[in-house]
């Protein structure tokens, strides 16, 4: 027996041991350790639909352009011009290789983008061509083709999405009558010769090169992705992957980590200073902490929820960056009662302390005092949301008398007394999917209107998949909501409450709204665009079928020696020009 | 055979039951790309088709692409993430049959003492401090504060310490109190009152009549608790960074991967089976009674 306990213990010290070994790796001083956070669900530029995969694509792959900290700078596009009608954008590419050593050419796009825009590759993201206004790319990403008639079999499904039977089609799209790869030829992009790329577009559209620059429009090689038949597969294949980015994959562990290395053919390859990219799969927030205060890691996109506050205030390494997207509560605008009456919706609107939501959320997020963040630039290079003011939201508890008034002349409207319109609108609850965070922002607003308005709402939550099926149909009476928009024009939000818009989740239907919003997208100079949507913003405002809560945002730890890194707008990290200075 | 197809069909059916699919997101995909996707894994035909297609699969081990990522079959991910969850496991399992039942028998003897106490208490420590805290622990002490380990990965062999510590807690705690209680029945055993009074010496007693039949629960808890600690634990594996299986049991379920539900379920109730065959024989090695391959008179 004891023999048993000596051979356990020396087991054990063994172990123990090992621990003591000093560490044997020298950190190089041009080797970044960077922890990427979940495993991205894939990095190929195509397929991608999440920030995480975009943040290893943007050091992997470059697009025609380069944005960062708000800042377009040519990528593989030398330069560009947009014609005089703003239908026509040129971009003459720089001469360039991929890192296998082969050329780039302009067809590379025309190859990549027919894949993006294809319904058969399913990405998930392509529904951005949506916006690109690019002359066919909605009947390609939207081709569709009834089981009605024709020769080919094809599935058919009730309302519910249900499957119900197998039928014929033609292969044909019901709408233009073109087959899935006609439809995909009628879309406006092409390439005259190896450095042109011409994109025509259905109106003039301000944002598009910086939309070009997204990560599903980063270019893929044909040769590459072909190579590996079930796709998907050779972008996490250093065999099989060939990029045209700073960096080049080099290894891939799935549920540990990857490398990346310096790509000797990029095009600007002498002025990348790293070598090497330690790329890590670290899923918990403490953890990953615990290695960055070891100096095991050099950047963290996370911190454990607790330390936020404490890190904002003191720790010079830590950032907190706004994102593109508000969270905001929605109206049921069909409600009779609280669709019905601007002025209550201000009411609610008004009487809660968005400071103090932010505060108890700890997360570094920023008082919504309007539905359009901060970040977006107007023609004069004005910031959107600033020029347009707050439409009388206050970040803290200032607004709460004027609220009261709105409230009783609310009820003077609707013909009730002030007591009357308490118990009615007590009735009504607010509804969000099952999470502790969107749990203590309901119980923020039912505390604040109960003091404030003497409302008293239930809370009620929602698994996610009911939620969204109950917000969509719109049986709820407030619910919470969110946008993130993904391209520097404000039209990128506020074209979600236009009648008709898949996410016009409170049924807001404005004739104003609407014309105004139109107008703004089909304005062919950037100053009528822009004075159509601060139009378009204040008659929103005035009707207010949302509450504006909190702008969301990002946070970013970066140990002092890392210098030189970047973040697009939309929240993706650049290391192209990284450097390392007093490790 | 039988359980292991029954097994991968409730599994199939009951997943298709729960709401939601494996492209519900934050930001709902438009109802042309969902059928897109739908029809590019197959999941736009009917049930019963996709049901024997996925049987037809599993028997050729076949197991589909994972849809939580994108570019990996199902079993190349077990493949690659076993043998780490099984390395880990296999260290942790040592610990606890080496530590565990030695510990058992001395409590046994030693009954009521401070020494029994003692490990009694440790033990009921074990049984009841969940993983997740031990884990969490770990780390803030020993990588956190005293800097002795690395707070993620298995690059240096002292990174094996902390998830084996984790993994081994509740199991450890368990194995000891069992021997324990069993040893103190078997002691109890007339057989037992007989050989001592038939002059047997206790150490006799004890190795050669007394833990052979003490053992029996103890080796019946052993089968299933390889099998769940071979495949890795969710909570160790998120939190030392270990790219082992034990993720893909919860993971799969909250990303609606469907083949990863069905392989990872599967996977695991094969290594059970295995287990509990392996405990069959490994009955008729203690237990004299027990003899395979011949019936009983």
């Amino acid at each position: 027996m004891k023999k048993l306990f000596v051979v356990a213990l020396t087991l054990l010290l063994g172990l123990g041991l090992f621990a003591c070994n000093p560490t044997t790796t020298a950190a190089s001083v041009t080797e970044l350790n960077w922890n990427i956070g979940a495993e991205p669900l894939t990095i190929d530029p195509t397929l991608n639909g999440a920030s995480d995969g975009g943040d290893v694509i943007n050091q992997t792959f470059e697009g025609l352009i380069r944005e960062v900290n708000g800042v377009i700078s040519p990528g593989i596009a030398e330069s560009w011009t947009t014609s005089a009608d703003g239908l026509t954008v040129t971009f003459t590419l720089r001469d360039s290789k991929w890192s296998d050593g082969s050329d780039f050419t302009a067809a590379d796009f025309i190859y990549s983008w027919r894949r993006g825009l294809d319904l058969r590759t399913a990405s998930e993201y392509s529904w951005i061509w949506e916006y690109t206004n690019i002359v066919g790319a909605l009947e390609s990403i939207y081709w569709t083709d009834e089981c009605d008639n024709g020769t080919e079999i094809c599935t058919v499904y009730n309302d519910d999405g249900d499957v119900i039977g197998i039928d014929h089609s033609d292969g044909l799209d019901d709408t233009t009558g073109l087959t899935q790869d006609e439809a995909l030829d009628a879309v406006g992009i092409s390439a005259p010769d190896d450095n042109t790329l011409v994109v025509e577009l259905l109106q003039r559209t301000e944002y598009i090169v910086s939309l070009l620059g997204f990560y599903h429009f980063l270019p893929v090689k044909q040769s590459a992705v072909e190579a590996d038949p079930d796709g998907g597969a050779w972008a996490i294949d250093p065999a099989l992957v060939v990029c045209n980015g700073p960096f080049v994959l080099t290894e891939y562990t799935p549920g540990s980590g990857l490398v990346l290395e310096k790509n000797e053919n990029y095009w600007n390859a002498e002025e990348i200073s790293l070598t090497k990219i330690n790329g890590e799969f670290i899923d918990d927030d403490a953890s990953a902490y615990i290695a960055y205060q070891q100096g095991q890691l050099d950047v963290i996109p996370t911190v454990p929820a607790p330390l936020i506050t404490a890190l904002r205030a003191v720790d010079e390494e830590f950032y907190v960056f706004a994102l593109l997207g508000t969270y905001y509560a929605n109206f049921n605008m069909d409600d009779p009662l609280l669709g019905g009456n601007a002025k209550l919706r201000l009411a609610l609107t008004y009487s809660i302390d968005r400071e103090a939501i932010c505060e108890a959320l700890s997360a570094g997020q920023i008082p919504a005092t309007g539905f359009v963040p901060e970040g977006f630039v107007d023609h004069t290079g004005a910031d959107f949301s600033l020029t347009a003011g707050t439409y009388g939201i206050a970040a803290d508890d200032s607004m709460y008398d004027e609220a009261v008034t709105l409230f009783a002349e609310a009820a003077t409207e609707l013909g009730m007394t002030v007591a009357q319109l308490r118990t009615a609108v007590s009735e009504n609850v607010y509804m969000y999917n099952t999470s502790s965070s969107h749990q203590l922002v309901g119980e923020m607003m039912q505390a604040s209107w109960s003091t404030n308005l003497g409302v008293n709402v239930t809370l009620e939550n929602q698994d996610w998949a009911t939620f969204q099926n109950s917000r969509k149909d719109g049986d709820y009476d407030i619910a919470r909501g969110g946008w993130l928009t993904d391209f520097m024009d404000p039209a990128g939000m506020l074209a979600i409450f236009m009648e008709g818009n898949a996410y016009n989740d409170p049924n807001y239907d404005s004739v104003a709204y609407n014309t105004l919003m139109a107008e703004a997208s089909a304005a062919t100079t950037a100053a009528v665009h822009f004075a159509k949507l601060y139009d378009a913003l204040d008659v929103l405002m005035a009707d207010m079928p949302i509450i504006p809560i909190y702008y969301y945002s990002d946070i970013l730890m970066v140990q002092s020696y890392v210098k030189g890194w970047g973040r697009s707008v939309l929240g993706t990290i650049d290391l192209t020009k990284v450097y390392i200075e007093g490790k | 055979m039988l359980t292991i197809l029954l097994i991968a069909t409730v599994t199939f059916f009951m997943m298709h039951a729960i709401p939601g699919g494996p492209f519900s997101r934050e930001r709902p995909l438009p109802d042309e790309i969902i059928a897109a996707l739908n029809e590019k894994y197959h999941l736009n035909d009917p049930i019963l088709k996709q049901y024997f297609d996925y049987m037809v699969g599993l028997a050729t081990f076949n197991l589909g692409p994972s849809f939580r990522r994108t570019g990996f079959e199902v079993e190349e991910l077990i493949l690659l993430g076993f043998p780490i969850s099984a390395k880990i496991g296999l260290m942790a399992i040592i610990i606890i049959i080496l530590v565990g039942i030695p510990v058992g028998i001395v409590s046994a003897l030693r009954q009521n003492k401070p020494a029994d106490y003692f490990v009694m208490f440790i033990a009921t420590l074990g049984v009841t401090i969940p993983s997740f805290v031990v884990a969490a622990l770990f780390i803030y002490i020993f990588a956190g504060v005293l800097q002795w380990v690395d707070a993620f990965g298995l690059e240096r062999p002292s990174s094996y310490i902390g998830p084996v510590l984790a993994l081994v807690g509740y199991s450890l705690a368990f194995v000891s109190r069992l021997t324990r209680s069993s040893m103190l029945e078997v002691m109890r055993q007339d057989y037992i009152r007989t050989a001592r009074a038939n002059g047997l010496s206790r150490f006799k007693v004890i190795y050669k009549h007394a833990l052979k039949n003490a053992l029996i629960p103890v080796v019946t808890y052993l089968g299933p608790m390889v099998a769940a600690i071979l495949t890795g634990s969710f909570v160790v594996e998120k939190v030392f960074t270990i790219p082992g299986i034990g993720k893909y049991f919860v993971q799969s379920v909250n990303d609606r991967d469907y083949t990863m539900i069905i392989g990872s379920t599967v996977f695991f109730a094969v290594l059970y089976v295995i287990m509990v065959l392996l405990v069959d024989v490994a009955y008729s090695l203690i237990d004299p009674r027990i003899r395979l391959g011949k019936k009983s008179e």
